[in-house]
C-alpha cells in the first residue's frame, strides 16, 4: 500500500514510524509499524497486528474518559497502520525546560488530571513520557502512543504505569524531576481522591523495590 | 617489569560468583586480568559460599595477577575495588581485602560502582566514546546512556534480569556446568536446535521490561513436557531478547546517540548479538560488543574505572568504604566524561 507510507516522515521511532500526510483534504498522522527484522517473524508479526489493534480502542476510551487524543480515521491491518489526526503542538518534553516554574507546575498537574481520568476508567497508557504528550495551540494536552497500553483496573497496573512516569521524569527532565512528578501526583489525587492516590504511591513504592539495585530511593522514601 | 613512566592501578572484582583481579595502567592497557569462579554444587549462587570461596582464593589470585603483571606490589600506585551493587558478603570480602592492601601499601583507594566499570571496559575495549549501552547479566539487565554528568537509566528489568532468567530456566531443564562452558552457554547451544516458536509472555512497559512472567511461563511448559526442550530454549531466547532489543532501540531513537555498545556476562550470546547489530544498522550506529574475557565480572574493568574516577579527582576514604548492595548507575558521578 504505497500510500501508508508518502508523505514526510516525522519520526522515526523505534516502535513506529509516523508520517505526515493528507487524507480527503486533511493533516493527518499515518503511524505505520514496520516489520522489524531482528525478532522471528512470527513474533513480530503479533507484536504488531496486537498493538495495532489495541491502540486505537484505547485512544477511543480514553476520549470517552475526557482526555484528548488524536481521532482515528483509519485502522489498516493489513498494514499495521493507523491513519489518526494530526495534533498541531509542541511535544511537552520539549516545553519543560522553556516555561516558568509555575507553569510548568500547572501542565504537570494538568497532565496528572488525565492520567487520573484515564485510570479512572481502567485505562492503562502504558508509555507515560513526556514525549507521548502535545500542548495543542489552544492549551489542551494530547496524550498519544498508546501502543503499550492495556485495559486493566489492578492497583499494579496503575503503580507501573506512574512508575513509568516517574522514570521518564527522572531520566530525561532530572533537574526538576522530583517538583514535577509531585504535581503530576496532586493532579491525579485531583481526580481519583486523595486516597487512591495515596495507595498508588504505596504501590509504586513497592515496585521499586521490587527492582534492581534502589537502596536510596528506599531512604528517599 | 614495571615500566618507569607508567602508573599501575590494581582492581578487585567480588560482587558474586566471580572473584577477580586485574592491573591496568593508566593508560588503558589492561596487563593482567584473572579470576576464579564459584560454581555451586547445586541451584544458584549461595551469597555465603561464594564469600568463603573468594576469601579462600583471594591470596592466590592477587599474586598470579601481580606476576602475569610482572610488577611487585610495591609499584602499584592505587587499589581500585568493587564497592557495590552486588551480594553482600561477596562484596565485604573483596573490600576487606582491597582496605587492607591499600593500607599496607599506604596508597589511595577508590570505591568503584560495578555497572559503570562494565560499561567502561566495553568502551576501552572497542574504542566507543558515547554509547547506548545494553548491560546484561545476572544481576543486571538495562539500558543506560550519558548525559549532564551520569550515565542514564533508560529502561531496565521491572524484576528479575537476562541472565538470571536464563540461568534459572537452564537449571530447571537440568543443564549442567560444564568447564569453561557457562549455563547461558548451554542454552544457546540448545536454542539453535529449535525450530518451533512457542507462545510465551512478551512484557514490554514503555521503556523498562519484565522477565519473571516469561520464566514462569516458559518453566511451565518445561514441566509440562508438552514442548522440546530446544524449541522452548529457542523460544525463551528470542522472547527475552527481542524485549531487551526493543528497549534498546527506544533509547537509540530517544537519545539518537551513534554507538551501540553490549556489554555484560549475556554478551556473550551470539544471537543477542545479531539482534542488537540489526537495529544499530537500522539507526546509523555501530555496534560494538565486549571481548568474551570482559564480558563476564572481572578484575580490569575495576581497575580500569579505578584509574578513570582517581586521575579525576575521586579517592575513597577507609571510613567511606563500606559496600553498597543497592547502589544505581545514576547515583554515580562521573567526571572523567563531559
Amino acid at each position: 500500500m504505497a500510500e501508508v507510507t508518502s508523505g514526510t516522515l516525522l519520526k522515526k521511532g523505534a516502535e513506529a514510524s509516523l508520517f505526515l500526510t493528507e487524507w480527503h483534504g486533511r493533516r493527518v498522522i499515518v503511524k505505520v509499524r514496520l516489520p522489524k527484522k531482528y525478532r522471528p517473524t512470527e513474533l513480530d508479526e503479533w507484536i504488531r497486528r496486537y498493538r495495532t489493534a489495541h491502540e486505537p480502542e484505547l485512544m477511543h476510551e480514553a476520549k470517552l474518559a475526557g482526555v484528548p487524543t488524536p481521532t482515528i480515521f483509519l485502522v489498516d491491518m493489513a498494514n499495521a497502520a493507523i491513519t489518526m489526526e494530526f495534533v498541531e503542538g509542541k511535544q511537552v518534553k520539549l516545553l519543560l525546560g522553556d516555561i516558568s516554574k509555575e507553569q510548568r507546575q500547572e501542565l504537570c498537574f494538568r497532565i496528572g488530571e488525565h492520567i487520573g481520568k484515564l485510570h479512572g476508567h481502567g485505562i492503562i497508557h502504558g508509555d507515560l513520557t513526556t514525549s507521548n504528550m502535545i500542548l495543542n495551540g489552544e492549551g489542551k494536552v494530547f496524550l498519544v502512543d498508546f501502543g503499550l497500553g492495556e485495559k486493566n483496573t489492578e492497583l499494579e497496573a496503575k503503580g507501573v504505569d506512574l512508575h513509568l512516569m516517574k522514570r521518564a521524569l527522572q531520566s530525561t527532565h532530572y533537574e526538576f524531576a522530583e517538583e514535577c512528578f509531585q504535581n503530576v501526583m496532586r493532579g491525579y489525587a485531583a481526580v481519583l481522591g486523595e486516597q487512591d492516590a495515596k495507595s498508588v504511591l504505596e504501590k509504586i513504592r513497592e515496585i521499586e523495590r521490587r527492582g534492581r539495585y534502589v537502596a536510596e530511593r528506599r531512604e528517599e522514601a | 617489569m614495571k615500566r618507569a613512566d607508567e602508573q599501575y592501578c590494581l582492581g578487585i572484582e567480588s560482587t558474586a560468583d566471580d572473584f577477580g583481579v586485574g592491573v591496568s595502567t593508566f593508560k588503558g592497557e589492561i596487563v593482567a586480568n584473572v579470576s576464579s569462579g564459584y560454581i555451586p554444587e547445586e541451584g544458584g549462587i549461595h551469597p555465603r559460599e561464594a564469600a568463603r570461596h573468594h576469601a579462600e582464593v583471594a591470596d592466590k589470585i592477587l599474586e598470579e595477577a601481580l606476576k602475569k603483571a610482572d610488577i611487585k606490589s610495591k609499584d602499584l600506585a592505587i587499589i581500585a575495588f568493587s564497592q557495590g551493587p552486588g551480594l553482600g558478603p561477596c562484596l565485604r570480602t573483596g573490600a576487606t581485602v582491597a582496605r587492607a592492601l591499600a593500607s599496607y601499601l599506604n596508597i589511595p583507594l577508590v570505591g568503584v560502582n560495578h555497572s559503570i566499570a562494565h560499561i567502561e571496559i566495553g568502551k576501552l575495549a572497542t574504542g566507543t566514546q558515547d554509547p547506548v549501552t545494553l548491560y546484561v547479566s545476572g544481576g543486571n539487565t538495562m539500558v543506560t546512556a550519558y548525559d549532564c554528568g551520569r550515565y542514564r537509566v533508560f529502561g531496565e528489568t521491572l524484576d528479575i534480569a537476562l541472565g538470571n532468567c536464563l540461568d534459572v530456566f537452564a537449571r530447571e531443564a537440568g543443564l549442567k556446568h560444564k568447564k569453561g562452558l557457562p549455563l547461558g552457554a548451554a542454552l544457546e547451544q540448545l536454542a539453535a536446535k529449535g525450530k518451533k516458536l512457542v507462545p510465551l509472555p512478551y512484557v514490554v512497559k514503555g521503556m523498562d521490561l519484565s522477565l519473571s512472567g516469561l520464566l514462569t511461563a516458559a518453566t511451565t511448559a518445561l514441566r509440562n513436557g508438552s514442548c522440546r526442550l530446544e524449541d522452548l530454549c529457542y523460544s525463551l531466547q528470542e522472547n527475552a531478547f527481542s524485549m531487551v532489543t526493543e528497549v534498546t532501540e527506544r533509547a537509540l531513537a530517544h537519545t539518537e546517540k551513534k554507538e551501540v555498545l553490549l556489554t555484560g556476562g549475556v554478551a556473550a550470546n551470539r544471537r543477542l548479538q545479531s539482534m542488537l547489530s540489526v537495529i544499530a544498522e537500522e539507526h546509523d550506529a555501530r555496534f560494538s560488543v565486549v571481548p568474551r574475557e570482559f564480558a563476564t565480572d572481572n578484575g580490569a574493568m575495576i581497575a580500569w574505572t579505578g584509574v578513570l574516577a582517581y586521575t579525576h579527582g575521586v579517592v575513597t576514604p577507609v571510613d567511606e568504604s563500606f559496600v553498597k548492595l543497592r547502589w544505581r548507575v545514576e547515583k554515580v558521578d562521573v567526571p572523567w566524561l563531559k
